[in-house]
């Protein structure tokens, strides 16, 4: 049977405001265990919550951002259920009157097609604190640091097919809030995070399946993973004839598996109702007006810009300006090296590759766009090839040192460009090889030709001791040959 | 000198006649002696006191008084303390001694006020008659001289016996249906419940949030304008309270009331009012009315609804307020917990009391999937109804006047058994919490050697008028200055 994938996305977002939501605590990541939780974070009696305006402002960029509705008049709500991490025995969120009203964000498919992923609405709420199970002997340390740290959770409509459009979805996400500043965009840190909600459905029919929701997804990678892994799990039980139980699921990336957290049944019954202790937050045009002059540029205008401005094509100038920061180094880049095409293919190359390989940010690159543009510079104007470039940035990458220059000199990689020195190497190899010489004059195909061309660069390479301009002996070649 | 008002007693300590010390020691003196039998204190701070006291009389001597340097006082147990335990009357809270001040307190402590302890009160202020508390029933010291042990009414309850007494001239004490008013009426003391914001609930322990209001205690209408004049204000640590001008409620005690339009709301004067509470309700009325004032009927028609509409919503938001209350950060823990459920069930289960256990078992139920539209919106209908009912009458009268309880102070135990009868006495006061409105409980006479009191209520912020009315009202009689025996 073929089936349809329906995926719809909550992704919760932490705001980089400087203190909490409803307190003066600081929200900096990795302080010692609760240092960062005063009375109010701690619920200590009689403590009450005092809104952060900060936590309205990036919600309302983040409203106008992905074209929504602001609810001028928003409430919030108690969530009630128990748990050592929640200290109030509640949780302090957005139910009936989100701020952030109906929206939508436009992403870039494989094939070249753009698709519309509706947004359904998107909330204020404070985050809880974290349960630590290791390193208590069978107890659960409690560390309220994150505790009542501003949250926004984007619930989208189930719009997704595939984990491909899911992925697509959260890097775009991902791009805007880290573009407009309101998110740090780092995951590792947990400051977003997804829950997948998967349901299947008969090819082509009307009516949804029974969903999942497969919660606390960290990485985009874990999110691809997690989805394959529960459409394949759905899917064995429909075509074993069975049902799916609605309910929510745990997926363990490491093992590429999951397991049930708890069904519709074992759910609790949260008890929404409006916090008391908190006026409904009323926002008018000008706190609007200000959020809107304050927004910075967006991913679909800045790829817009790059391709108009840098002359890339719709794939690399998507992927260049879909992260503010990866954006950010490749103009510094392109700005430096005088040459976008070739800055975008290094950003995309060698600099993506090394820090996917060692699982950094681009925040956390050891090199800086403009040497990364110096480096640009040198390759352009022939003063080293490719080979000798990519033994450049590796000490750039390494620290060993920090200007391009001083390693061509160092490490001697500048090409010998000097035609007169280029053709009598040339002359010597050829002379040496009368034989291969022969075979290429005698062969009328040119595309034969030109493979056979290589055979006369190992040599000449060697001779020029690896410092010959590759280009340059191949001209040279395919004149004196040709003759 | 205990039978002095904190108006006069300012005015002794400003001319040197006696030094805040002096008092102190005095009044902590009959505070021990006379509190055995009442038990309407759950801590007596007496080192701190003296220390205060005598940085109380370096102020004065400074230079640097204001009314209330020196004046002895006390805080009910609801008010977090810096330093000093503070218990909202439950094994819960017996422990706890909190880091921080509510905003009441430092308002106090700045003002250099010598607060003597902490009040008794109905636990977690739900209930009419302080026995809820874990530390004891207050006893009222009216009816002790008849060998009868009456009830103070609550939750407020330790407040009005201490003031009553003359154990402080002056207590804090809060109102969420009538926790001010009821005792103080049952009491034979001066009340005040201020408008919803007017004093900020920073630090006080939340019982039902939207209803909670800090208020004044004292003998004279004059010393609860004393009272409100440093608690009233806004508190950027509490989002609820109000960014408004606060007037000198001293200022205007002397008006004449020539012209006052009283209402009198048919509902507060039927069903189970006995007719001698009506006769010395009426008896003030007729006061007021040869002071200058007019009086005519004018209708609640949402009235009779009150008491289920608050019956509602205080628990809903209390089974919220409650749940931190958990065992795993302050407070009490049950005793060797086997795991989480365990830890959270018997903390719960030992550490509150049965009344508050049954608010937060009603208002869990209330706001439950299936029944939250029938129970908790409802209610949140049937409150708007109650509030426009006061919104029309104060477009035809000045203040509303009624008895504050429908009968005096009971003897302990007689209603204990049967919530619905307890929830009763408040039938009079407990719409003014529901509307947000100011009303204040004012010594009106004596039914069989007890107490009444006559309700006054006001319009939003009205407080300088009701405080006005009292005073004027206190000047002609003299139902206030009655010591029990």
């Amino acid at each position: 049977m073929q089936w349809d994938i329906v995926i719809g996305l909550e992704i919760h977002v932490q705001l980089a405001t400087r203190t909490k939501i409803f307190s003066g605590s600081s929200t900096a990541y990795g302080a010692e265990p609760n240092t960062q939780a005063n009375a109010v974070d701690l619920a200590m009696p009689g403590t009450l919550p005092v809104p952060n305006e900060q936590a309205f402002r990036y919600a309302v960029m983040f409203g106008l951002a992905v074209n929504a509705e602001i609810e001028r008049r928003s409430v919030f709500e108690r969530k009630n259920y128990f748990y050592p991490d929640l200290p109030k025995g509640y949780q302090t969120t957005q139910l009936e009157r989100p701020i952030v009203g109906p929206g939508y964000v436009d992403i870039d498919l494989a094939n070249g097609e753009t698709k519309r992923v509706r947004i359904h609405h998107a909330h204020l709420e404070e985050d809880a604190g974290k349960s630590l199970h290791e390193d208590f002997h069978g107890m659960t340390g409690i560390d309220l640091n994150r505790a009542g740290t501003p949250l926004i959770e984007v619930v989208t409509e189930p719009d997704m097919t595939n984990a491909d459009e899911a992925v697509a979805f959260a890097k775009k996400l991902h791009g805007i809030v880290t573009s407009l500043g309101i998110c740090d965009g780092d995951m590792s840190q947990g400051s977003m995070r997804f829950d997948v909600n998967i349901s299947l459905k008969p090819k082509g029919s009307e009516t949804l399946g029974t969903r999942t929701e497969t919660k606390n997804l960290n990485s985009f990678r874990f999110m691809e993973q997690a989805i394959a892994h529960e459409v394949e799990r759905q899917m064995d039980i429909l075509e074993d004839g069975g049902t799916i139980v609605q309910e929510t699921r745990l997926y363990n990336g490491d093992r590429d598996e999951s397991r049930s957290m708890r069904t519709k049944e074992e759910a609790n019954d949260y008890r929404y109702f409006p916090c008391p202790d908190l006026l409904p937050v009323e926002i008018d045009d000008a706190f609007i007006d200000e959020a809107r002059n304050s927004l910075p540029e967006l991913p679909d205008a800045r790829k817009a810009r790059f391709m108009d401005q840098y002359g890339l094509n719709d794939y690399d100038a998507g992927l260049l300006a879909g992260d503010s920061k990866l954006a950010a180094f490749f103009e510094a880049a392109a700005e430096r090296g005088k040459d976008a095409k070739l800055a975008s293919n290094w950003v995309q190359g060698e600099f993506s590759a090394r820090l996917n390989a060692e699982e950094k940010s681009v925040a956390q690159s050891p090199i800086t766009g403009a040497q990364l543009g110096d480096l640009v510079v040198r390759i352009a104007d022939n003063t080293i090839s490719s080979a000798g470039a990519k033994k450049v940035f590796e000490a750039l990458w390494s620290g060993e040192n920090d200007n391009v220059d001083a390693i061509i000199d160092a490490k001697g990689l500048k090409q010998v460009s000097d035609t007169g020195e280029l053709e009598k190497m040339v002359d010597e190899v050829l002379a040496s090889m009368p034989d291969q010489v022969a075979q290429y004059q005698q062969e009328s195909d040119p595309k034969k030709q030109k493979k056979m061309l290589g055979g006369f660069m190992g040599p000449l390479m060697k001779a020029s001791k690896g410092q010959g301009n590759p280009k340059l002996f191949n001209e040279i070649l395919v004149r004196k040959l040709g003759g | 000198m205990h039978n002095k008002s904190v108006a006069e007693l300012s005015r002794e300590l400003e001319s040197g006649k006696i030094s805040s010390v002096e008092l102190t020691r005095e009044y902590l003196g009959r505070l021990r002696k006379e509190d055995e039998q009442l038990n309407s204190f759950i801590s007596i701070t007496e080192d701190q006191a003296l220390a205060d006291a005598r940085a109380a009389d370096e102020q004065r001597a400074a230079g640097k008084a204001t009314p209330w340097t020196g004046v002895p006082f006390a805080h009910k147990d609801i008010f977090c303390t810096n330093g000093v335990a503070t218990t909202c009357g439950s094994k819960m809270l017996a422990n706890f001694v909190p880091p921080y001040d509510a905003t009441v307190t430092s308002n106090f402590r700045n003002a250099g006020a010598v607060c003597l302890g902490k009040t008794n009160m109905d636990e977690f202020a739900m209930g009419s008659s302080t026995e809820s508390s874990y530390f004891g029933a207050t006893t009222n010291p009216w009816g002790l001289s008849r060998g009868e042990k009456r009830v103070p009414g609550g939750s407020s309850g330790g407040s009005a016996a201490a003031v009553a007494a003359r154990l402080v001239p002056a207590a804090t004490a809060t109102d969420t249906g009538g926790s001010i008013r009821q005792p103080a009426a049952l009491c034979g003391v001066t009340g005040l419940k201020p408008t919803y914001g007017r004093v900020s609930r920073y630090g006080m322990i939340a019982f039902a949030s939207s209803l909670d209001q800090g208020g004044t205690m004292a003998r004279t209408a004059e010393d609860n304008a004393l009272m409100l004049n440093v608690m009233a204000g806004f508190d950027p640590k509490d989002s609820t309270s109000i960014d408004r001008e606060v007037p000198d409620y001293t200022a205007t005690l002397d008006e004449p009331l020539k012209g006052l339009k009283i209402g009198l709301p048919k509902e507060y004067f039927t069903g189970n009012l006995s007719a001698a509470m009506e006769e010395q309700v009426r008896g003030a009325i007729r006061e007021y009315e040869k002071l200058g004032a007019t009086v005519k009927e004018v209708s609640l028609p949402h009235a009779d609804l009150a008491i289920a509409a608050y019956y509602v919503i205080a628990p809903a938001e209390a089974s919220a307020n409650l749940s931190r209350f958990d065992g795993a950060r302050y407070g009490y823990r049950c005793k060797d917990p086997k795991d989480l459920l365990d830890m959270y069930t018997r903390t719960r289960a030992e550490g509150f009391g049965e009344e508050v256990k049954r608010r937060i078992l009603v208002g869990t139920y209330a706001l439950s999937a299936g029944y939250f539209d029938a129970y908790y919106l409802k209610a949140q209908k049937v409150r708007r109804l109650i509030q426009q009912d006061f919104i029309n009458a104060f477009k035809e009268v000045d203040v509303l006047m009624s008895p504050t309880t429908p009968s005096p102070a009971f003897v302990q135990g007689e209603k204990t058994s049967d919530p619905v009868t307890m929830y009763l006495e408040d039938v009079f006061t407990i719409a003014i919490n529901l509307a947000g409105i100011p009303a204040m409980s004012v010594p009106a006479g004596f039914v069989d050697g007890l107490p009444v009191g006559l309700q006054i209520i006001g319009d939003y912020f009205s407080e300088a008028r009701l405080l006005n009315a009292a005073h004027q009202f206190q000047q002609v009689t003299d139902w206030h200055q009655r010591e029990p025996q």
